[in-house]
Order: structure tokens, then C-alpha cells, then sequence
């Protein structure tokens, strides 16, 4: 998917030039990740989503396959976010089911939808302002750890060894983000890119088969865009699946494999990139009148 | 982009969003007296701390001995005694600290759990209880089983609720627990129980160790049973159990998306810290010898949520310092004693203007192996990872 063309020329000539973030030991996953693009991860089967007289999901259905980066797309007020809460067990959906490896998540609490293997990040940020950059990362280890509240009062072996393994495995993840030097600063202190960063740090501790991602590019210049768009591809690589909601276009169609496209609620398009660029009803939707120039 | 900076901004969108965290991000250094100790003793070496902390154990155990002018409360009331005292406070508030420091619960019925422990330890050694008599001793872990098991009871049902709304029903809950003492003919009233038991043991002469009238030896009791408290509660602050109650703190709803259970360690929250309410009601009780329905009222839950707050909310140094504030003033300055309520009011909402963290204000440490962290960030130069650095000069246009 690297050969993509840009859809648009690049802004600036440095924008250009990055280097993909370096894979750090310790940063990989402890589960066996099949890499390999292939088989349903999660089927979106017929999510269906009301707010009292409000259809804001309408019959949507959609797979998304193991090892790829989707892209969730669509005009603003399309239903984007309102999907990913209804995937994530943040809004109980009217009807319709998320499966995740064939399981169903209907009517699971949240935490427990996390343990199965769906993080998320937040599009209006959402760290723990108060703890560090570290602990804001182990929390999302803890959902993986075992130690029993007697265990930690009492401080007994698993306590030990898990507390261990959480600080490198954390440290591991803050480099594989970039923002390892700024460990040990309050989340609040981060500036919004490291907060953004810490964010995807955060959800992957959790050790997610899919790894949602809501506006991670939110507010950033085109050059950190970049730097993101390398980061999401290293994420992919590393054997997690992505799940993009992203409207910048040039981010969405220079780093997804697919793209799903949502308009008043409803499933518009679901196809590769480049089809999804020429696709008619997609530039009327999305991108505005046909005769505008997009880029 | 013209229009909307003309205005105010009807929906913040993501480059507002980014300017205000900009701003707010710029760290500024913190301040207040204890800033520059803070940094001089996280630099200490573990030995080092533990030396100093001894040394602090042993100036707090000689502290009925120090009996002087500025620090003592006599002529007006028993130093030891009043030490006594301070010390149950002190446990209250590192009690209540679980609750509304950590978990961020703002529990307005506290007392009620005080109320619980004071009666378990009544009921079960006092001569006017219908009850089996046992050592007085064996109240204490009694106490903590049964309002850990109130907390439990009150928390399950209401722990659904965030906010205000969990303060109005946990004050309820308080006068609940009051009302049941008046009106249970059990319970009796305001007639209460005399005698309350008290631990065994007798000096040479005969004089048994523990009475009434003898602070010193309730007081280094109460003494020990905070160390091991604040010892258990330092282990759970430094495990996924204190991270998940700050986690919450800070956004229950982010908590729960990244796999905490956050109803369970709610739900812990209350019956830790009713635990250590009830461990300090009975040892209250034992100390007083008397226990009736009068001093578990609401005015009592505020003075022990002011004790935190006033302490330092997320702080269990914090808030033993407040709980011995907030029982040391009114016994020294006893001219002032009708008027604490007015008193602490007032140095409540100065607090809140000038020093909104309390005295000492919360810097948790939630790792149990924080130094490797440390050694990690400091030994290796960080190679400075491509975008790490760069967001913190990127002009939002």
C-alpha cells in the first residue's frame, strides 16, 4: 500500500522526508498476531443506532479483515464516532451485532469489551491528567494483568512480576510513540502532539486485536500528519489491526488498505482507496460538488 | 476561519482544542514549601528514606512526652489524651482519603462507618449489651469485616451514581446510621453503652495499662495500627489497584474503556476505606468508653471531609496531617472550640482559593518499580524518535 500516490501534491518539501519510528524491543505484542491480511477480524452486522427520533446509524454492516488499516470516513455528522461508540459498548446499539473473532460484544460491559482485544482512542483527548506519561500506559497494561486486590495489598509474587513487566513493557511503548524522554511528566504537561501519541500508547497496552483510532491526526500540521501516518503503518506492521476514522483525505487514502464510507448513518462505499477517490457518490457526498476541485 | 475568530467559538474544534492544551501543557513549576523537600527526597536513596522515616516514627511516638507550651493543649485538656484523639482522626482521614482522594467518591456519610466500628467494639465488650462478651481486641478485625461489609452494602446500589449524587445518598446513608441508633431499642439511644472493653495487660502496681483517663497507651495503639494501615495503603497505591482508583478519578469513563472494572475497585474503594473507618470508630470507643448516638452526626462526616481536603486530598500524608489539624485546634485554642465550625468554614474557602490542593497536595506514586523507570529515562540519551519533539513547536496557524 506504500506506492500509493498522494492524492494531492505534497505541501511542503520537508513533509517529505521521515523516518519510520524505530521498532523497539519489548514494544511487540505478547500474544501470536497473525499477520497475514485475511480472515474477518470484527463483522459490523446491520448496527443499527437511534437517538429518540434521531437515526444516527442506519443497517450499517461491514468487515474488517485481520492486518489491515480501515478507513472510516465520511462527512461531519455522518455517524462516525457515533459507529465507533457503538462498537466499543460506549452506547448499547438499537439493533445489530459487532462480532470480534466471531464472538458477539452485545450487551458487554465496556472493560470486558477492552479485555477481548478492542482499545480506542479518544478524539477529544482523554488521558489521566494527573499521573505520568508511564502510569497513564500501565493502566492500559493492567487490563492484561491477573494481580488480585489481596494480591496487591499484600504484595504477593504475581504483584511483583507483573509490576516488573509493566514498567519496560510501558517504557517499550512510549518509544515505540516517540515520547519516551517525557515518561515521567504528568499527562496534563505533554504538549497536544505527545498527548495525541500517549493516547495510542495507552490503547495499545491494552494489547488489542483492533486498535481503533478516532481523529488521531486532530489538529495537527502537515508534517506531524506525516509522522503519524508512518506510526499507524508501523502499528499495522507490528501485526495489529487498525481501524481509522480520520477526514483528512490525504492522511485517510495515503495510509488505509480500505475505506468505508458513511453518509446520513448509512453505508455509502466500501471499497480500496483509489476506488474510493473515483467513486462519484463519494465526491458528491464526502468531498463536495463533482465540479469542485478536490484538491 | 475569519468568522470564527471574530466570536466566541460555538463547538471547539481541534485546533482550539490544541491551542488550549498548548497553553495549559507549559509546565509550571510547582509551588509551595514543600516543593524543593519533595525533589531533595525522591533523590534520597531508598536506605536513606527509610532512616528518615524511622527517625519520624520515633519523634511521633515520643509526642505525649512533649508536653510544652506552644504544642501543649494543657491546662485546658490532657495532652496524651488529646493525642489519643488526634491520632483517631488521623486514621479517619487516611479512612476517607481511599475514598475521596484516590476514587475521587466524595462520601458525605462517612461517619456512619466510625458510628458502625464505635458499636461493634461497644456491643461486644460493653456490660449493657445484650451481646456475647469477647476481648476487646478481637473487636477490632471485627469492626473492620463488618463495615467493610456496610461499605459493600452501601456501595453497590449507589455506586451506579457519579457526583453530587453520590454525596447526597452517602449522606443520607450517614443519618441513616444515626437515626437506626436512636430508634433501635438495642442500639440504646442516647443512653448508649457504658464500659466500653479495653485491651488487657496490667502494670506492676495493678494500675491496668489501658484507661480512660490514660492517653498515652491508646495513643501509641492507635499509633501502630496507622503505620500498618499507611504500609497497606502504600502497597495499594503502588499497584493497578491504586492506578485504577486514580484512573477513575481523573475520567471514569477513559478508565473503563481501557479495561477497568471500575464499578469493582468503586466498590473497593468504599469497603477499604469503611474498613479503615470502622478499624478507628473502635478504637475511638475503647479509648472514650463510651459510646452513645450523639457523635456521629453530619457536622462530623464535614469535619473529617475537611480533615482531607484540608490535608491534601490524594495524599495519605496529607491527610494525617489534616485529621491531627482538625482534632489538635479545637482542644488547644479551647476559647475557639464553639466556633471550629465557623473556623474551619473559613480556612476551607481560603484553602480553596489560595491552595486549592490541600497542604500537601497528591503526587502519587503508582509504580511499584518507579526508579527503573527512572534509570530508563535518564541512562540511554533518547535518540529522539521522529514527531515526539517536533509536535511541542508546531504553529497552529
Amino acid at each position: 500500500m506504500t506506492d500509493l500516490t498522494h492524492p494531492s501534491p505534497p505541501l511542503d518539501g520537508e513533509a517529505e522526508t521521515h523516518t519510520d519510528p524505530p521498532l523497539v524491543e519489548g514494544a511487540e505484542s505478547e500474544r501470536e498476531l497473525a499477520v497475514e491480511v485475511g480472515e474477518n477480524l470484527v463483522e459490523v452486522r446491520n448496527l443499527t443506532m437511534k437517538f429518540g427520533g434521531l437515526l444516527a446509524l442506519d443497517d450499517v454492516s461491514f468487515d474488517i479483515r485481520r492486518g489491515e488499516i480501515l478507513g472510516l470516513i465520511g462527512p461531519n455528522g455522518a455517524g462516525k464516532t457515533t459507529c465507533f461508540n457503538a462498537m466499543t459498548g460506549v452506547y448499547k446499539p438499537t439493533s445489530g451485532d459487532v462480532l470480534l473473532e466471531g464472538v458477539s460484544l452485545k450487551g458487554r460491559k465496556q472493560h470486558r469489551i477492552t479485555r477481548m482485544g478492542l482499545a480506542r482512542t479518544f478524539q477529544n483527548i482523554r488521558l489521566f491528567g494527573e499521573m505520568t506519561a508511564l502510569e497513564n500506559v500501565v493502566v492500559g497494561l493492567d487490563a492484561r494483568h491477573r494481580t488480585s486486590v489481596v494480591g496487591a495489598l499484600l504484595r504477593l509474587p504475581r504483584h511483583w512480576r507483573e509490576e516488573a513487566s509493566s514498567i519496560d513493557r510501558g517504557m517499550a511503548l512510549l518509544e515505540f510513540v516517540g515520547i519516551a524522554q517525557h515518561a515521567e511528566k504528568r499527562a496534563r504537561e505533554l504538549s497536544y502532539g505527545s498527548q495525541r501519541r500517549l493516547e495510542i500508547a495507552r490503547a495499545l497496552a491494552t494489547d488489542p486485536k483492533l486498535l481503533c483510532l478516532d481523529e488521531p491526526a486532530a489538529g495537527f500540521n502537515p508534517a506531524e500528519k506525516e509522522d503519524l501516518m508512518a506510526l499507524i503503518r508501523t502499528i499495522r506492521d507490528e501485526g495489529y489491526t487498525v481501524l481509522l476514522i480520520e477526514h483528512d483525505m490525504k492522511l485517510v487514502m495515503g495510509v488505509t488498505d480500505r475505506i468505508v464510507v458513511l453518509e446520513f448513518g448509512r453505508k455509502l462505499a466500501d471499497d480500496v482507496p483509489a476506488a474510493i477517490r473515483n467513486d462519484p457518490r463519494v465526491i458528491a457526498a464526502y468531498l463536495g460538488e463533482p465540479e469542485d476541485d478536490v484538491a | 476561519m475569519s468568522l470564527s475568530s471574530d466570536g466566541p467559538k460555538i463547538m471547539p474544534d481541534a485546533e482550539s482544542a490544541r491551542e488550549t492544551i498548548e497553553t495549559e501543557s507549559i509546565a509550571t513549576p510547582r509551588r509551595g514549601p514543600l516543593r524543593g523537600f519533595r525533589a531533595r527526597w525522591n533523590d534520597l536513596a531508598r536506605p536513606v528514606q527509610w532512616a528518615w522515616m524511622l527517625i519520624v516514627v520515633a519523634i511521633a511516638f515520643a509526642l505525649p512526652y512533649l508536653n510544652f507550651f506552644p504544642l501543649t493543649t494543657e491546662p485546658g485538656n490532657d495532652w496524651p489524651i488529646t493525642c489519643a484523639t488526634m491520632a483517631v482522626y488521623a486514621l479517619v482521614a487516611v479512612g476517607l482519603n481511599i475514598v475521596i482522594g484516590y476514587a475521587g467518591l466524595l462520601d458525605l456519610g462517612y461517619v456512619a462507618f466510625f458510628a458502625v466500628g464505635s458499636y461493634t467494639a461497644a456491643m461486644f465488650t460493653s456490660p449493657d449489651s445484650p451481646l456475647a462478651k469477647i476481648p476487646y481486641l478481637w473487636t477490632l478485625p471485627i469492626a473492620i469485616a463488618i463495615t467493610m461489609f456496610f461499605g459493600v452494602l452501601l456501595g453497590v446500589p449507589t455506586l451506579r451514581l457519579r457526583g453530587d449524587y453520590l454525596a447526597i445518598v452517602t449522606l443520607g446513608f450517614g443519618e441513616i446510621v444515626r437515626i437506626l441508633a436512636t430508634i433501635i431499642p438495642a442500639m440504646k439511644g442516647q443512653v448508649g453503652f457504658q464500659n466500653v472493653g479495653r485491651p488487657p495487660g496490667t502494670e506492676p502496681n495493678g494500675v491496668p495499662i489501658f484507661s480512660i483517663s490514660n492517653g498515652i497507651p491508646w495513643y501509641w495503639l492507635t499509633l501502630g495500627v496507622i503505620i500498618i494501615v499507611l504500609l497497606l495503603v502504600g502497597n495499594l497505591e503502588r499497584s493497578r489497584v491504586g492506578r485504577a482508583w486514580v484512573a477513575i478519578r481523573e475520567d471514569e469513563d477513559a478508565a473503563e474503556i481501557m479495561g477497568v472494572p471500575t464499578f469493582k475497585y468503586k466498590v473497593w474503594a468504599f469497603a477499604m476505606g469503611a474498613g479503615v473507618g470502622g478499624l478507628s470508630g473502635a478504637l475511638f470507643a475503647g479509648q472514650i468508653g463510651f459510646v452513645n448516638n450523639q457523635k456521629f452526626d453530619v457536622q462530623t462526616s464535614i469535619l473529617f471531609v475537611a480533615a482531607v481536603v484540608l490535608g491534601g486530598a490524594g495524599n495519605k500524608v496529607g491527610a494525617l496531617l489534616g485529621g491531627s489539624i482538625v482534632a489538635y485546634l479545637p482542644l488547644r485554642f479551647t476559647a475557639i472550640a464553639d466556633w471550629k465550625y465557623l473556623i474551619f468554614g473559613v480556612v476551607l474557602i481560603v484553602m480553596m482559593i489560595f491552595r486549592s490542593q490541600g497542604l500537601i497536595p497528591a503526587k502519587m506514586r503508582l509504580l511499584a518499580f518507579a526508579r527503573r523507570a527512572a534509570r530508563w529515562t535518564s541512562a540511554p540519551p533518547p535518540e529522539s524518535p521522529p514527531g515526539g519533539t517536533k509536535a511541542t513547536e508546531g504553529a497552529a496557524s
